[in-house]
């Protein structure tokens, strides 16, 4: 048995990444960065809010949370739309009695389909970001590219047409990317975009078309990973988010520098009668400490990027 | 190994009762070493024959943005907090890292932490290598850790615990002195090899963190409190026995900032605990290679067959 040999070069094994997206950046070698008003820990808030076609079409793949019996699979299908009707109204409610400020990455098929959504989450002043078409629009390396512009496209003009200002920022379904995404992004306009999860902060990245600030949304820091994916309750997220935040202060102190402390919603997760409870109180706990700022994506990169001369 | 044949005769049958009892120096029970792996990935690798090395088509975005989240910023927290707590890591290393990432390595280096290696890029698996393409991979992990380091390697975690039947006989021959991929002991061991000696080291599988976070879905706290446990058992046996125990870690994971908390507390325990010997891998092969190896040999040799 033998390899082919060229499984024993190495052409990208030199100083730096393995890509040009983004340079190596350790930790100590950063410049410090302030949050407004001094505050140590910028909490950013993000919320997915998805509509799953009952169809789904696999390509290039299948989304987390879409259907999953035979079609016609109701049971899905509803309990996502429990998510959009229910589930999101008791997350915006939490968030105006906890006075915070979260970011919604939204599928233009939701603007589409429910134009009060959109109009409910800008007078709580929210931020809205693109989060593609539906749950049917996936992105994947290998991907075409005409057709990859084209979604990011129709995503970005449909939500546009509906909220009345084009979305700043962009998250693919399941943060999944092609090589050309990043690219695609700065060609739409898009300023920032929230899929890769290397980094407690803000970072930029070059592609051939310019610049695009990387808004790291850590995916482990989420009730999907947390609660759908590894099986825990809300009680063991919210004493894990305060653990974050616990550390994070002390890091800040230590180093004289803000942190950002990330938390990933989703409404027909964390927006059950039974989880809401304790996610308010644990909202609630956040938001009064003087520790934080809560900030959306957009206040995150505009607070950050002259600090960080990008 | 007896390549082939249903048992590979990697070492000697030995129940964990009447053995000799291994020393540790100052009378302590339970040898202790932190392993961080310190890892790259490649983000476009080219394909192994046997395994595929992203689940998802390339960029497999989420994947290798949470590895590379190790490189900027999860080793640095993990680091500083071993070091508070006087723990000492003893590197599983992609030894590429020493090119891509240098100031991880030297910072490793400068805290006193041993290397061993762990292949050339966790993305790169052995399975299907020829006898000269496996020597490659040991000549370059020798020479790299060496040029970056001025270490030289005593040990060998398989890249991504992928082997070949060879694995064990020719890193013996290149004079390395223990293995990290055979999990049937908490007490290091001989490993049949056709030159040398090599030592199985108690590495652990079960207390990975990968493991406690991604197979068992632990919660931080629940992990901190199953590395608590582990530690007391084996430290309380290890007065009659002497045992190993190993905490294997990626920054990817334990330097989380939902996790590195929790984390700590465990250091603490242990450091405050005083039955613990708090060392490194090589230094524990050291040791048992001088005052156990020869004793383990024969305690087998009560059990073999006539």
């Amino acid at each position: 048995m033998t390899l082919d040999p060229a499984y024993l070069e190495y052409p990208k094994r030199r100083e730096g990444m393995d890509h040009g997206l983004y340079p190596a950046a350790p930790m100590p070698s950063r410049r410090p960065v302030a949050w407004p008003g001094g505050k140590p820990v910028a909490v950013t808030l993000l919320v997915n809010l998805e509509w799953f076609p009952i169809t789904p079409s696999d390509t290039p793949f299948r989304a987390p949370g879409h259907m999953v019996t035979p079609y016609p699979d109701y049971r899905h299908y509803t309990a996502r739309e429990y998510g959009t009707r229910v589930g999101f109204y008791r997350l915006l409610d939490a968030f105006a009695k906890a006075g915070v400020k979260a970011t919604v990455a939204v599928n233009s098929a939701i603007a589409e389909r429910y134009p009060s959504v959109i109009a409910d989450i800008l007078s709580a002043g929210h931020e809205i970001i693109a989060h593609s078409t539906d749950m049917n629009g996936t992105i994947a390396g290998g991907m075409d590219e005409a057709e990859e512009r084209a979604l990011i496209v129709e995503a970005r003009d449909r939500l546009a047409e509906v909220a009345g200002t084009a979305p700043r920022g962009w998250q693919s379904i399941a943060r999944s990317q092609s090589f050309n995404t990043p690219r695609l992004l700065v060609e739409a306009g898009f300023d920032y975009m929230c899929d890769w999860v290397n980094d407690d902060l803000p970072y930029l990245a070059t592609t051939e078309a310019g610049t695009i600030v990387s808004v790291p949304f850590n995916h482990e820091l989420s009730d999907r990973q947390m609660i759908a994916v590894q099986q825990q309750s809300m009680d063991s997220v919210a004493q894990q988010i305060e653990d974050a935040l616990a550390w994070l202060k002390a890091e800040s102190a230590q180093y004289g520098a803000g942190r950002v402390l990330p938390f990933t919603l989703t409404p027909y997760i964390t927006g059950l009668p039974y989880r809401m409870d304790a996610f308010e109180a644990l909202l609630g706990r956040l938001a009064g400490d003087e520790a934080t700022w809560f900030a959306t994506a957009g206040e995150l990169v505009d607070s950050w990027r002259p600090q960080a001369g990008g | 190994m007896r390549e082939g044949e249903k048992d590979p005769g990697l070492y000697d049958f030995r129940p964990y009762r009447d053995r000799p009892k291994l020393e540790w120096p100052d009378g302590k029970t339970v040898a202790v070493w932190v392993s961080p792996n310190l890892e790259f990935y490649e983000i476009d690798p080219p394909a192994n024959p046997q395994r595929k090395s992203w689940t998802r088509p390339h960029p497999d975005v989420v994947s290798y943005g949470h590895r590379d989240y190790a490189n900027r910023i999860g080793h640095w927290r993990m680091a500083e907090v071993m070091e508070k707590h006087g723990f000492k890591g003893s590197v599983s290393l992609s030894v590429a890292l020493c090119q891509h990432h240098p100031d991880v390595v030297a910072n490793a280096n400068a805290l006193g932490w041993e290397f061993f290696s762990h292949g050339i890029y966790n993305t790169r698996y052995s399975y299907g290598m020829d006898e000269a393409q496996e020597r490659a991979i040991i000549e370059d992990s020798i020479r790299t850790v060496r040029e970056a380091t001025g270490q030289t390697i005593k040990g060998w975690l398989a890249p991504a615990l992928t082997h070949t039947p060879r694995t064990m006989d020719l890193i013996a021959e290149y004079g390395m002195t223990y293995t990290c991929d055979l999990y049937h002991d908490d007490q290091p061991g001989p490993v049949h090899v056709k030159q040398g000696r090599l030592v199985s080291m108690p590495y652990s599988i079960e207390v990975n963190d990968h493991y406690g976070f991604f197979v068992y879905n632990m919660s931080p706290r629940e992990y901190a409190d199953t590395l608590i446990r582990q530690y007391d058992r084996l430290a309380a046996e290890g007065a009659a026995s002497g045992t190993v125990m190993c905490i294997p870690l990626h920054s990817y994971l334990i330097g989380q900032p939902h996790r590195i908390g929790p984390f700590e507390e465990v250091l603490r325990h242990i450091a405050a605990d005083g039955r613990a010997w708090i060392t490194r891998s090589g230094d524990i092969a050291d040791h048992f290679l001088a005052t156990g190896y020869d004793a383990a040999v024969a305690d087998a040799a009560r059990y073999a067959k006539a």
